[in-house]
Protein backbone atom coordinates (compact mmCIF):
# COMPACT_ATOMS: atom_id res chain seq x y z
CA UNK A 1 0.00 0.00 0.00
CA UNK A 2 1.81 3.27 -1.23
CA UNK A 3 0.66 6.27 0.65
CA UNK A 4 -0.40 9.86 -1.63
CA UNK A 5 2.09 11.25 -2.09
CA UNK A 6 3.71 14.60 0.69
CA UNK A 7 6.50 16.69 0.98
CA UNK A 8 8.92 15.52 3.62
CA UNK A 9 10.15 18.67 5.76
CA UNK A 10 12.85 17.93 8.58
CA UNK A 11 13.23 20.57 11.45
CA UNK A 12 16.63 20.69 13.36
CA UNK A 13 14.77 22.49 16.25
CA UNK A 14 11.50 22.54 18.32
CA UNK A 15 10.66 26.71 16.90
CA UNK A 16 11.18 25.47 13.58
CA UNK A 17 8.58 22.44 13.51
CA UNK A 18 6.55 25.02 15.10
CA UNK A 19 7.15 27.42 12.27
CA UNK A 20 6.17 24.60 9.77
CA UNK A 21 3.26 23.64 11.32
CA UNK A 22 2.06 27.59 11.71
CA UNK A 23 2.84 27.94 7.71
CA UNK A 24 1.16 24.58 6.73
CA UNK A 25 -1.58 24.37 9.27
CA UNK A 26 -4.37 21.05 8.68
CA UNK A 27 -2.11 20.04 5.60
CA UNK A 28 0.41 19.12 8.06
CA UNK A 29 1.02 16.49 10.17
CA UNK A 30 3.79 15.71 13.01
CA UNK A 31 5.89 12.09 12.27
CA UNK A 32 7.23 11.14 15.79
CA UNK A 33 7.24 7.16 15.86
CA UNK A 34 4.91 7.03 12.88
CA UNK A 35 3.79 3.42 13.87
CA UNK A 36 0.40 4.50 13.65
CA UNK A 37 0.67 7.78 11.27
CA UNK A 38 2.25 5.50 8.84
CA UNK A 39 -0.43 2.49 8.52
CA UNK A 40 -3.22 5.61 8.52
CA UNK A 41 -1.53 7.27 5.71
CA UNK A 42 -0.94 3.79 3.66
CA UNK A 43 -4.71 3.14 4.27
CA UNK A 44 -5.34 6.87 3.15
CA UNK A 45 -7.25 7.78 6.13
CA UNK A 46 -4.49 10.49 7.01
CA UNK A 47 -3.41 12.20 3.90
CA UNK A 48 -1.23 15.09 4.91
CA UNK A 49 0.23 17.26 2.28
CA UNK A 50 3.12 18.07 4.55
CA UNK A 51 4.90 15.20 6.88
CA UNK A 52 6.99 17.32 9.62
CA UNK A 53 9.43 14.85 10.73
CA UNK A 54 10.80 15.76 14.35
CA UNK A 55 13.11 12.57 14.87
CA UNK A 56 16.26 14.89 13.71
CA UNK A 57 15.35 17.10 16.61
CA UNK A 58 18.20 16.84 19.27
CA UNK A 59 17.76 16.34 22.74
CA UNK A 60 13.66 15.40 23.08
CA UNK A 61 14.26 12.04 23.81
CA UNK A 62 14.84 10.70 28.03
CA UNK A 63 13.49 9.89 31.11
CA UNK A 64 14.53 11.79 34.18
CA UNK A 65 13.33 12.98 37.66
CA UNK A 66 13.56 16.58 38.12
CA UNK A 67 11.55 19.23 40.57
CA UNK A 68 9.35 16.59 41.75
CA UNK A 69 8.06 15.04 38.56
CA UNK A 70 8.98 12.26 36.64
CA UNK A 71 9.92 13.65 33.02
CA UNK A 72 9.48 11.98 30.01
CA UNK A 73 10.90 13.55 26.33
CA UNK A 74 8.39 13.81 23.34
CA UNK A 75 10.66 11.79 21.78
CA UNK A 76 11.20 8.82 24.12
CA UNK A 77 10.64 5.32 22.73
CA UNK A 78 8.76 2.64 24.23
CA UNK A 79 12.09 0.83 24.07
CA UNK A 80 13.81 3.07 25.98
CA UNK A 81 10.66 3.30 28.75
CA UNK A 82 10.97 -0.83 28.46
CA UNK A 83 14.62 -0.36 29.05
CA UNK A 84 14.87 2.45 31.51
CA UNK A 85 16.03 1.47 35.34
CA UNK A 86 14.28 4.44 36.76
CA UNK A 87 11.43 3.16 34.69
CA UNK A 88 11.72 -0.58 35.84
CA UNK A 89 12.50 0.49 39.84
CA UNK A 90 9.98 3.21 40.16
CA UNK A 91 7.48 2.96 37.88
CA UNK A 92 6.22 -0.10 37.66
CA UNK A 93 2.71 0.44 35.93
CA UNK A 94 4.54 2.32 33.31
CA UNK A 95 6.42 -0.71 32.30
CA UNK A 96 3.64 -3.28 32.78
CA UNK A 97 2.03 -0.93 29.79
CA UNK A 98 4.96 -0.22 27.47
CA UNK A 99 5.58 -4.06 27.29
CA UNK A 100 2.03 -4.97 26.14
CA UNK A 101 2.07 -2.04 23.09
CA UNK A 102 2.55 -3.73 19.74
CA UNK A 103 5.83 -5.87 19.64
CA UNK A 104 9.28 -5.15 20.07
CA UNK A 105 9.87 -3.59 16.23
CA UNK A 106 6.56 -1.09 16.71
CA UNK A 107 8.46 -0.29 20.57
CA UNK A 108 11.46 0.56 18.67
CA UNK A 109 9.65 3.27 16.96
CA UNK A 110 6.75 4.27 18.66
CA UNK A 111 6.88 7.03 21.50
CA UNK A 112 5.13 8.13 24.89
CA UNK A 113 4.36 11.50 23.43
CA UNK A 114 2.63 9.99 19.93
CA UNK A 115 0.53 6.93 21.84
CA UNK A 116 -1.16 10.34 23.57
CA UNK A 117 -1.28 12.69 21.08
CA UNK A 118 -2.78 10.28 18.50
CA UNK A 119 -6.13 10.29 20.60
CA UNK A 120 -6.98 6.41 19.98
CA UNK A 121 -9.04 5.24 22.66
CA UNK A 122 -7.60 1.89 22.21
CA UNK A 123 -4.12 3.18 22.76
CA UNK A 124 -2.80 1.72 26.34
CA UNK A 125 -0.69 4.99 27.95
CA UNK A 126 -3.75 7.20 28.31
CA UNK A 127 -5.37 5.24 30.69
CA UNK A 128 -1.66 4.61 33.00
CA UNK A 129 -1.20 8.46 32.42
CA UNK A 130 -4.95 9.26 33.96
CA UNK A 131 -4.47 7.01 36.67
CA UNK A 132 -1.15 8.50 37.53
CA UNK A 133 -2.42 12.03 37.15
CA UNK A 134 0.22 13.05 34.40
CA UNK A 135 0.81 16.14 32.56
CA UNK A 136 0.99 16.95 29.08
CA UNK A 137 3.56 19.82 28.11
CA UNK A 138 2.09 21.44 24.29
CA UNK A 139 4.77 23.77 23.03
CA UNK A 140 3.75 26.20 20.44
CA UNK A 141 4.43 29.65 18.86
CA UNK A 142 3.58 31.22 22.58
CA UNK A 143 5.91 28.69 23.96
CA UNK A 144 4.67 25.53 26.50
CA UNK A 145 1.93 24.95 28.61
CA UNK A 146 0.86 22.07 30.78
CA UNK A 147 -3.09 20.52 29.82
CA UNK A 148 -3.80 17.97 32.64
CA UNK A 149 -4.25 14.48 31.17
CA UNK A 150 -7.92 14.51 32.20
CA UNK A 151 -8.28 17.39 29.80
CA UNK A 152 -6.11 16.41 27.25
CA UNK A 153 -8.48 13.88 25.44
CA UNK A 154 -11.83 15.59 23.92
CA UNK A 155 -13.56 13.12 21.19
CA UNK A 156 -12.42 10.30 18.95
CA UNK A 157 -9.05 10.85 17.63
CA UNK A 158 -9.15 14.81 18.94
CA UNK A 159 -7.29 16.42 21.60
CA UNK A 160 -6.59 19.43 23.24
CA UNK A 161 -3.76 20.28 21.38
CA UNK A 162 -3.42 22.93 18.87
CA UNK A 163 -2.39 22.30 15.03
CA UNK A 164 0.54 24.32 16.24
CA UNK A 165 1.75 22.63 19.09
CA UNK A 166 3.72 19.66 19.71
CA UNK A 167 4.02 17.60 22.92
CA UNK A 168 7.66 18.32 23.99
CA UNK A 169 7.41 16.38 27.29
CA UNK A 170 5.48 14.14 29.62
CA UNK A 171 5.06 14.96 33.64
CA UNK A 172 3.98 12.48 36.00
CA UNK A 173 4.43 13.70 39.73
CA UNK A 174 6.70 11.35 41.59
CA UNK A 175 4.62 9.29 43.55
CA UNK A 176 5.37 9.68 47.72
CA UNK A 177 5.80 6.75 49.36
CA UNK A 178 3.41 3.36 49.68
CA UNK A 179 2.12 3.86 46.05
CA UNK A 180 1.83 1.10 44.14
CA UNK A 181 0.38 0.94 40.26
CA UNK A 182 -0.52 -1.81 37.59
CA UNK A 183 -1.61 -2.27 34.60
CA UNK A 184 -3.62 -4.86 32.89
CA UNK A 185 -4.20 -5.44 29.56
CA UNK A 186 -6.77 -8.10 27.82
CA UNK A 187 -5.54 -8.75 24.24
CA UNK A 188 -6.68 -11.53 21.61
CA UNK A 189 -2.95 -11.66 20.12
CA UNK A 190 0.51 -9.94 20.84
CA UNK A 191 -0.12 -6.88 19.01
CA UNK A 192 -3.34 -6.38 19.18
CA UNK A 193 -5.33 -3.43 20.63
CA UNK A 194 -6.39 -4.33 23.90
CA UNK A 195 -10.17 -5.70 24.53
CA UNK A 196 -10.33 -3.81 27.16
CA UNK A 197 -7.09 -2.80 29.78
CA UNK A 198 -7.16 -1.30 33.20
CA UNK A 199 -4.27 1.21 34.43
CA UNK A 200 -4.81 1.59 38.96
CA UNK A 201 -2.45 3.40 41.16
CA UNK A 202 -2.61 4.19 44.57
CA UNK A 203 -1.13 5.95 47.75
CA UNK A 204 -1.86 4.36 51.11
CA UNK A 205 -0.90 6.58 54.54
CA UNK A 206 0.20 4.50 57.25
CA UNK A 207 -2.68 3.12 58.86
CA UNK A 208 -2.95 1.18 55.23
CA UNK A 209 -6.06 3.60 54.00
CA UNK A 210 -5.92 4.88 50.32
CA UNK A 211 -5.00 8.54 50.38
CA UNK A 212 -4.60 8.96 46.50
CA UNK A 213 -6.30 6.62 43.84
CA UNK A 214 -6.12 6.85 39.84
CA UNK A 215 -8.21 4.48 37.97
CA UNK A 216 -7.85 4.79 33.85
CA UNK A 217 -9.44 2.48 31.57
CA UNK A 218 -8.29 1.59 27.97
CA UNK A 219 -10.52 0.73 24.70
CA UNK A 220 -14.23 1.02 26.72
CA UNK A 221 -15.30 4.68 25.03
CA UNK A 222 -14.81 7.20 22.22
CA UNK A 223 -12.25 8.50 24.86
CA UNK A 224 -9.60 6.99 27.67
CA UNK A 225 -11.77 6.65 30.36
CA UNK A 226 -11.48 8.31 33.90
CA UNK A 227 -13.15 6.25 36.23
CA UNK A 228 -14.02 8.93 38.63
CA UNK A 229 -16.28 7.26 40.77
CA UNK A 230 -14.46 4.59 41.43
CA UNK A 231 -11.52 6.61 42.60
CA UNK A 232 -14.00 8.70 45.06
CA UNK A 233 -15.38 5.11 46.49
CA UNK A 234 -12.03 4.32 47.71
CA UNK A 235 -10.33 7.54 48.76
CA UNK A 236 -9.92 7.21 51.97
CA UNK A 237 -10.82 3.68 52.56
CA UNK A 238 -8.91 0.64 53.17
CA UNK A 239 -8.30 -1.43 50.33
CA UNK A 240 -9.40 -4.99 51.43
CA UNK A 241 -10.92 -7.32 48.92
CA UNK A 242 -14.29 -6.34 49.53
CA UNK A 243 -14.15 -2.29 48.93
CA UNK A 244 -11.34 -3.71 46.07
CA UNK A 245 -14.69 -5.55 44.26
CA UNK A 246 -16.90 -2.28 44.80
CA UNK A 247 -14.20 -0.40 43.37
CA UNK A 248 -14.32 -2.64 40.52
CA UNK A 249 -18.12 -2.55 40.12
CA UNK A 250 -17.65 0.97 40.02
CA UNK A 251 -15.25 1.23 37.18
CA UNK A 252 -17.20 -1.36 35.54
CA UNK A 253 -20.23 1.07 35.51
CA UNK A 254 -18.52 4.23 33.54
CA UNK A 255 -17.03 2.03 31.02
CA UNK A 256 -19.10 2.64 27.67
CA UNK A 257 -17.74 0.16 25.73
CA UNK A 258 -19.43 -0.91 22.07
CA UNK A 259 -19.73 -4.45 20.43
CA UNK A 260 -17.36 -5.13 18.00
CA UNK A 261 -15.54 -8.06 16.97
CA UNK A 262 -13.29 -8.12 20.00
CA UNK A 263 -16.49 -9.12 21.70
CA UNK A 264 -20.27 -7.90 22.97
CA UNK A 265 -20.28 -4.66 25.34
CA UNK A 266 -21.40 -6.72 28.12
CA UNK A 267 -18.73 -9.12 27.85
CA UNK A 268 -16.08 -6.00 28.37
CA UNK A 269 -17.83 -4.29 31.26
CA UNK A 270 -17.29 -7.86 32.83
CA UNK A 271 -13.32 -7.52 31.79
CA UNK A 272 -13.26 -4.37 33.14
CA UNK A 273 -14.85 -5.27 36.41
CA UNK A 274 -12.10 -8.37 36.62
CA UNK A 275 -9.10 -6.05 35.34
CA UNK A 276 -9.94 -3.36 37.45
CA UNK A 277 -10.11 -6.10 40.59
CA UNK A 278 -6.45 -7.30 39.87
CA UNK A 279 -5.18 -4.01 38.81
CA UNK A 280 -6.15 -2.50 41.70
CA UNK A 281 -5.16 -5.88 44.14
CA UNK A 282 -1.86 -5.71 42.26
CA UNK A 283 -1.00 -1.94 43.26
CA UNK A 284 -2.19 -2.32 46.90
CA UNK A 285 0.47 -5.10 46.90
CA UNK A 286 3.48 -3.13 45.23
CA UNK A 287 2.40 -0.30 47.27
CA UNK A 288 2.81 -1.98 50.63
CA UNK A 289 6.57 -2.91 49.39
CA UNK B 1 5.19 15.23 -7.38
CA UNK B 2 6.15 15.86 -4.04
CA UNK B 3 10.33 17.06 -4.19
CA UNK B 4 12.43 14.29 -3.99
CA UNK B 5 14.92 13.30 -1.44
CA UNK B 6 18.21 12.20 -1.46
CA UNK B 7 18.53 9.05 1.17
CA UNK B 8 22.20 8.08 1.55
CA UNK B 9 22.56 4.11 3.39
CA UNK B 10 25.43 2.39 4.95
CA UNK B 11 23.36 -1.17 4.47
CA UNK B 12 25.77 -4.64 5.25
CA UNK B 13 28.74 -2.06 5.06
CA UNK B 14 28.53 -0.49 1.83
CA UNK B 15 27.81 2.77 0.89
CA UNK B 16 24.67 3.38 -1.08
CA UNK B 17 22.39 6.50 -2.03
CA UNK B 18 19.84 7.37 -4.19
CA UNK B 19 17.00 9.77 -4.92
CA UNK B 20 13.38 8.47 -3.88
CA UNK B 21 9.94 10.30 -3.50
CA UNK B 22 9.35 10.86 0.31
CA UNK B 23 6.50 7.91 0.30
CA UNK B 24 8.72 5.74 -0.95
CA UNK B 25 8.57 3.07 2.17
CA UNK B 26 12.15 1.59 3.67
CA UNK B 27 10.92 -1.87 2.42
CA UNK B 28 10.20 -0.97 -0.98
CA UNK B 29 13.45 0.80 -1.22
CA UNK B 30 15.48 -2.10 0.21
CA UNK B 31 14.44 -4.18 -2.09
CA UNK B 32 13.58 -2.30 -4.99
CA UNK B 33 16.17 0.27 -5.19
CA UNK B 34 18.98 -1.57 -3.21
CA UNK B 35 18.45 -4.44 -5.00
CA UNK B 36 17.96 -6.89 -1.62
CA UNK B 37 15.11 -9.03 -2.31
CA UNK B 38 16.21 -10.88 0.84
CA UNK B 39 13.78 -9.21 3.19
CA UNK B 40 10.29 -9.64 2.35
CA UNK B 41 7.25 -8.08 2.00
CA UNK B 42 4.53 -9.88 3.93
CA UNK B 43 1.16 -8.37 5.57
CA UNK B 44 1.99 -4.36 4.82
CA UNK B 45 0.46 -3.74 7.50
CA UNK B 46 2.91 -3.84 10.38
CA UNK B 47 1.67 -7.20 11.94
CA UNK B 48 3.70 -10.14 10.12
CA UNK B 49 7.16 -8.70 10.60
CA UNK B 50 8.77 -10.52 7.64
CA UNK B 51 9.91 -7.10 6.51
CA UNK B 52 11.83 -6.47 9.60
CA UNK B 53 15.50 -5.24 9.24
CA UNK B 54 17.61 -3.50 11.40
CA UNK B 55 18.41 0.42 11.22
CA UNK B 56 21.26 1.88 13.67
CA UNK B 57 21.32 -1.72 15.49
CA UNK B 58 17.58 -1.46 15.96
CA UNK B 59 14.60 -3.81 14.63
CA UNK B 60 12.11 -1.97 13.16
CA UNK B 61 9.29 -2.96 10.21
CA UNK B 62 10.73 -1.66 7.40
CA UNK B 63 6.78 -1.46 5.70
CA UNK B 64 6.05 0.84 8.12
CA UNK B 65 8.73 3.54 7.89
CA UNK B 66 9.52 5.73 5.10
CA UNK B 67 12.93 5.73 3.22
CA UNK B 68 14.02 9.13 4.21
CA UNK B 69 13.87 8.38 7.72
CA UNK B 70 16.70 6.00 7.47
CA UNK B 71 19.01 8.41 5.48
CA UNK B 72 22.59 8.55 7.31
CA UNK B 73 21.55 5.35 9.09
CA UNK B 74 23.04 1.76 9.00
CA UNK B 75 21.13 -1.18 7.54
CA UNK B 76 21.27 -4.57 8.12
CA UNK B 77 19.37 -6.74 6.34
CA UNK B 78 19.27 -10.69 6.23
CA UNK B 79 22.00 -11.02 3.44
CA UNK B 80 24.65 -9.22 5.78
CA UNK B 81 24.45 -12.42 8.00
CA UNK B 82 26.73 -14.34 6.03
CA UNK B 83 30.18 -14.03 6.54
CA UNK B 84 32.78 -14.82 4.06
CA UNK B 85 30.51 -17.56 2.33
CA UNK B 86 30.24 -19.07 5.42
CA UNK B 87 26.49 -19.41 6.76
CA UNK B 88 25.81 -17.45 10.24
CA UNK B 89 25.48 -19.49 13.55
CA UNK B 90 21.81 -18.53 13.60
CA UNK B 91 21.17 -19.63 9.42
CA UNK B 92 22.64 -22.80 10.31
CA UNK B 93 20.76 -22.83 13.29
CA UNK B 94 17.52 -22.38 11.32
CA UNK B 95 18.46 -25.18 9.00
CA UNK B 96 19.80 -27.74 11.16
CA UNK B 97 16.72 -27.42 13.70
CA UNK B 98 14.30 -26.84 10.99
CA UNK B 99 13.26 -23.41 11.98
CA UNK B 100 11.34 -22.75 8.25
CA UNK B 101 9.18 -24.58 6.73
CA UNK B 102 7.73 -22.13 3.63
CA UNK B 103 10.31 -20.04 4.51
CA UNK B 104 8.52 -16.89 3.98
CA UNK B 105 9.23 -15.57 7.45
CA UNK B 106 12.39 -16.28 7.73
CA UNK B 107 14.42 -13.13 6.36
CA UNK B 108 12.40 -11.44 9.68
CA UNK B 109 13.08 -14.05 12.33
CA UNK B 110 16.50 -13.88 11.33
CA UNK B 111 16.84 -10.40 11.96
CA UNK B 112 14.87 -10.02 14.88
CA UNK B 113 16.65 -13.38 16.28
CA UNK B 114 19.54 -11.20 15.74
CA UNK B 115 19.29 -8.46 17.31
CA UNK B 116 18.08 -10.56 20.88
CA UNK B 117 21.09 -12.23 20.53
CA UNK B 118 22.85 -8.80 20.25
CA UNK B 119 21.66 -7.23 23.53
CA UNK B 120 21.16 -11.09 25.21
CA UNK B 121 23.98 -13.99 24.54
CA UNK B 122 21.71 -16.31 27.26
CA UNK B 123 17.86 -15.70 25.84
CA UNK B 124 15.76 -18.15 27.91
CA UNK B 125 12.69 -19.76 25.92
CA UNK B 126 11.14 -17.32 27.05
CA UNK B 127 13.42 -14.31 26.01
CA UNK B 128 13.71 -16.05 22.77
CA UNK B 129 9.56 -16.16 22.26
CA UNK B 130 9.40 -12.21 23.61
CA UNK B 131 12.18 -11.28 20.87
CA UNK B 132 10.46 -12.68 17.97
CA UNK B 133 7.03 -12.01 19.80
CA UNK B 134 6.55 -9.33 15.93
CA UNK B 135 7.31 -12.18 13.85
CA UNK B 136 4.69 -14.12 12.72
CA UNK B 137 4.79 -17.55 11.14
CA UNK B 138 1.96 -19.60 9.47
CA UNK B 139 4.00 -23.05 9.29
CA UNK B 140 6.19 -24.34 12.36
CA UNK B 141 4.04 -23.44 15.17
CA UNK B 142 7.37 -22.05 16.36
CA UNK B 143 9.18 -24.87 18.13
CA UNK B 144 11.58 -25.07 15.72
CA UNK B 145 12.41 -21.72 15.75
CA UNK B 146 13.14 -21.68 19.14
CA UNK B 147 15.61 -24.82 19.06
CA UNK B 148 16.94 -22.57 16.16
CA UNK B 149 17.53 -19.34 18.23
CA UNK B 150 18.93 -21.73 21.14
CA UNK B 151 21.28 -23.22 18.80
CA UNK B 152 22.80 -20.64 17.67
CA UNK B 153 23.44 -19.05 20.69
CA UNK B 154 25.01 -21.81 21.93
CA UNK B 155 26.91 -22.02 18.76
CA UNK B 156 28.28 -18.21 18.96
CA UNK B 157 29.22 -18.88 22.86
CA UNK B 158 31.40 -21.68 21.64
CA UNK B 159 32.60 -20.30 18.73
CA UNK B 160 33.14 -16.49 19.97
CA UNK B 161 31.08 -15.53 16.52
CA UNK B 162 29.30 -11.84 17.46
Amino acid sequence: MIPPTFDYLQPKTIPEAIALLQQYGDDAKILSGGQSLIPMMKLRIARPAYLIDINRIAGMSYVKEEDGHLKIGGLTREAELESSPLVRSKYPIILDTTRVIADPQVRNLATLAGNLAHGDPANDHPATMLALGAKVIATGPAGARVIPIEDFFLSLFTTALAPNEIVTEIQIPVPPALSGGAYFKLERKVGDFATAAVAAQLTLDSSGTCQQVGVGLTNVGPTPVKARKAESFLRGKKPDEGNIRQAAQLASDEARPSSDLRGPAEYKKGLVKELAFRALSRAVERAGR
Amino acid sequence: MAKKQVVHVKVNGREREAEVEPRMLLVHFIREVLGLTGTHVGCDTSHCGACTVLVDGKTVKSCTMFAPQADGCELFTVEGLIKDGQLHPLQEGFKEEHGLQCGFCTPGMLMSSYALLQKNAKPSEDDIRWGISGNLCRCTGYQNIVKAVQYAAQKMEQGGTK
